[in-house]
């Protein structure tokens, strides 16, 4: 999944970037852009789970995109990750990116992260989208404020990053801490001047303050209560920054106007009674245009390809009929079946998959549906990956990393088999048509019906599981919302096709090729009349056909 | 003086304080802390979480965690950019 571009060591010096920001504000984004490479992205909180790094050639700066995080201060594992990975000092540079359109938010983590190092760049992301609500950043003044280098970018149309590469080359990795932006409450800049010569950063001073007084009041919450103040007063001053450094100009109510219009997207797809319906009906939608989508491509395809097929097959007359038989018959064969049957529908699904995410509407599934898991004693996250094991099962799984606790994650890892995983809808589909004899509608029904049973089933499970063997409550559970997001078609075209089915499919055929042989064999030995194959299905007819071409899938998918 | 979990979609209020726990670490990094101004935008259903405005951003976190946060509601807060 994570692409890791090992390029041999140039003579060049190689400049180490770390990608630093809150979650959900462009950080792959922009490292896609930067290195040319296609980590996942997503309109989601913690898309990205562990490091990803690669070579931005152009400038031999090598990028690592750590996991969003809020603060440094966080135990959640995810973030402990991109804490670990700054301390360590490996860094040339850490670029701590921002949300132009919510300066605020993000500035909290960059003061933080300015008391820890110096080499900080502050990239204040989203540029364009910020100007065309009205939203108008000043970098020059917040780069006086902070004392470091401001970068004004848009990654989605590569704006700004030349700008943002050089500043990188030009940070002087050595440079002292610069002076404290703000004041922390009387208490801590007391103890912290009294440490002030020790030689270590601000960040870890206050470490150990907090440390030390944790351990003078491990009983009460006077320990609590200073972690709190020492949060609202990097808050406050984040506040007092953003208000002299944005300006939102001409129109103010057309930031609210945004606000509003998502506001009125989430009553509908939140709404306390009509979300689940509106769920069902959305997926049911999505299976219908699957269904009756890939119909047509999915047979001219198969024709196509058993046109090829015969061409192979002439082309390769000169070998023994045997190895022609089980070369083309059995490996091609099978290829070209499970291209034909599997590429269609993963290609329609997907991209409505793709644009569902990009969207922002998968955070609202999850956010609707942890009631249920909550009771399940599950964690309301695995609807995120409940709804990747939609698409298939093995980025279903992947996606489990998400889940905090491992107790849910297994839960969420074991139950994921019940989603009907992609490449199973084909067989569903044609079943669920030959069951209700006909009608497309009634098919795509039939297929919603098998899904809410399989989720029906992954919260019986689910349930099951945390009263028997994974014992627990449930975990605590923060989710951001994130904004709607306008979608571009030639993302999601890109996205669905290249990146999510052609990945899917490359490794189903690199399975499909020797499952197919072994299936021709099977069913060719020791004579076709009476195969083995024809034993084995003729044992579990009618089960054997549906795993048969099936299983290949599934395997192929499991061992992917 | 009332809990966070109180609050009803559209509702607003000022955040007093939060009760020391194992989450309130990472409520206050959500920007959880005092004098924030938080809006409930909606509760899902089946008793599930609860999603609030809060600096820009809308988190959602359960019912009985947005319990341990202490408010003070503001009343009718009408639209237009309350910061």
């Amino acid at each position: 999944m994570k692409k890791t571009k090992s390029k041999s060591q140039n003579i060049q010096k190689k400049y180490i970037t770390a990608l630093l920001g809150n979650p959900n504000v462009g950080k792959t984004t922009l490292f896609n852009k930067l290195t040319r490479s296609n980590a996942h992205t997503g309109n989601w909180t913690g898309k990205t789970v562990e490091c990803a790094t690669a070579l931005r050639e152009k400038d031999n700066i090598l990028f690592i995109d750590l996991p969003g995080t809020y603060s440094l201060c966080t135990r959640s594992p995810e973030e402990k990750v991109a804490i670990d990975y700054i301390k360590k000092g490996e860094a040339d540079a850490i670029v701590v990116v921002c949300d132009a359109m919510c300066l605020e938010k993000c500035l909290p983590l960059a003061l933080q992260a300015l008391e820890l190092c110096s080499n900080i760049i502050v990239c204040v992301n989203l540029i364009d989208e910020a100007k065309s609500r009205g939203i108008i950043v000043d970098t020059k003044k917040l780069s006086q404020i902070l004392g470091v280098p401001v970068v004004a970018t848009n990654a989605k149309s590569g704006f700004g990053l030349d700008t943002l590469c050089c500043e990188i080359k030009n940070i002087n990795k050595d440079a002292h801490l610069s002076e404290p932006i703000f004041k922390y409450p009387e208490k801590i800049e007391a103890k912290l001047l009294e440490n002030k010569n020790n030689g270590i950063s601000r960040y870890d001073n206050i470490d150990i303050i907090l440390k030390e007084l944790e351990k003078q009041a491990s009983t009460d919450s006077k320990s609590e209560d200073l972690y709190a103040e020492i949060i609202a007063s990097r808050i406050n001053a984040a506040n007092q920054i953003a208000l002299e450094t944005v300006s939102k100009t001409l129109k103010k109510n057309n930031k609210s106007n945004y606000y509003n219009k998502d506001r009125k997207i989430d009553k509908i797809l939140t709404h306390k009674i009509w979300s689940v319906p509106i769920m069902l009906l959305m997926l049911t939608f999505i299976l219908y245009m699957t269904v009756i989508g890939a119909n047509y491509p999915s047979v001219m395809l198969n024709e196509f390809l058993l046109y090829v097929q015969g061409g192979i097959y002439e082309l390769l007359s000169f070998m023994p009929t045997w190895l022609l038989d089980m070369l083309v018959y059995g490996v091609i064969g099978t290829l070209f079946r499970v291209i034909s049957v599997m590429l269609p529908p993963m290609a329609i699904f997907f991209a409505f998959f793709t644009f569902m995410e990009e969207y922002g509407i998968l955070g609202r599934i999850a956010f609707n549906l942890d009631g249920i898991f909550c009771k399940c004693k599950a964690c309301g996250k695995q609807a995120l990956t409940m709804c990747m094991g939609l698409g298939c099962n093995a980025a279903g799984v992947i996606g489990c990393r998400i889940i905090d606790s491992p107790r849910e994650r297994l839960i969420a890892i074991i139950t994921n088999n019940f989603m009907v995983c992609n490449g199973r809808f084909p067989i569903l589909i044609t079943m669920a048509i030959i069951l209700t004899s006909g009608g497309t509608i009634l098919g795509a029904a039939a297929v919603t019906f098998s899904v809410i049973v399989g989720i029906l089933a992954t919260f019986f499970v689910s349930f099951i599981l945390s009263i028997t063997v994974l014992k627990g409550a449930p975990s605590s559970f923060t989710l951001e919302l994130p904004p709607y997001r306008r979608v571009s078609i030639t993302k999601v075209f890109k996205k669905a096709f290249v990146d999510r089915t052609l990945h899917v499919l490359s490794r189903a055929v690199i399975f499909a090729a020797p499952a197919g042989l072994v299936i021709w064999i099977l069913a060719n030995y020791p004579s076709s009349d009476a195969s083995l194959l024809s034993y084995v299905t003729g044992l579990l007819d009618p089960f054997g056909n549906f795993f048969g071409v099936d299983g290949v899938v599934i395997s192929a998918f499991i061992l992917g | 003086m009332s809990y966070l979990s109180d609050l009803q979609p559209g509702e607003s209020a000022y955040i007093s304080s939060v009760k020391k726990s194992g989450l309130c670490t990472r409520l206050y990094d959500l920007g959880f802390v005092s004098n924030t101004v938080v809006e409930c935008v909606a509760k899902a259903s089946f008793g599930g979480p609860s999603a609030y405005l809060i600096r820009g951003a809308v988190i959602a976190i359960r019912q009985e965690d947005a319990g341990l946060v202490f408010v003070q509601r503001i009343p009718s807060l009408s639209k237009g950019g309350k910061k």
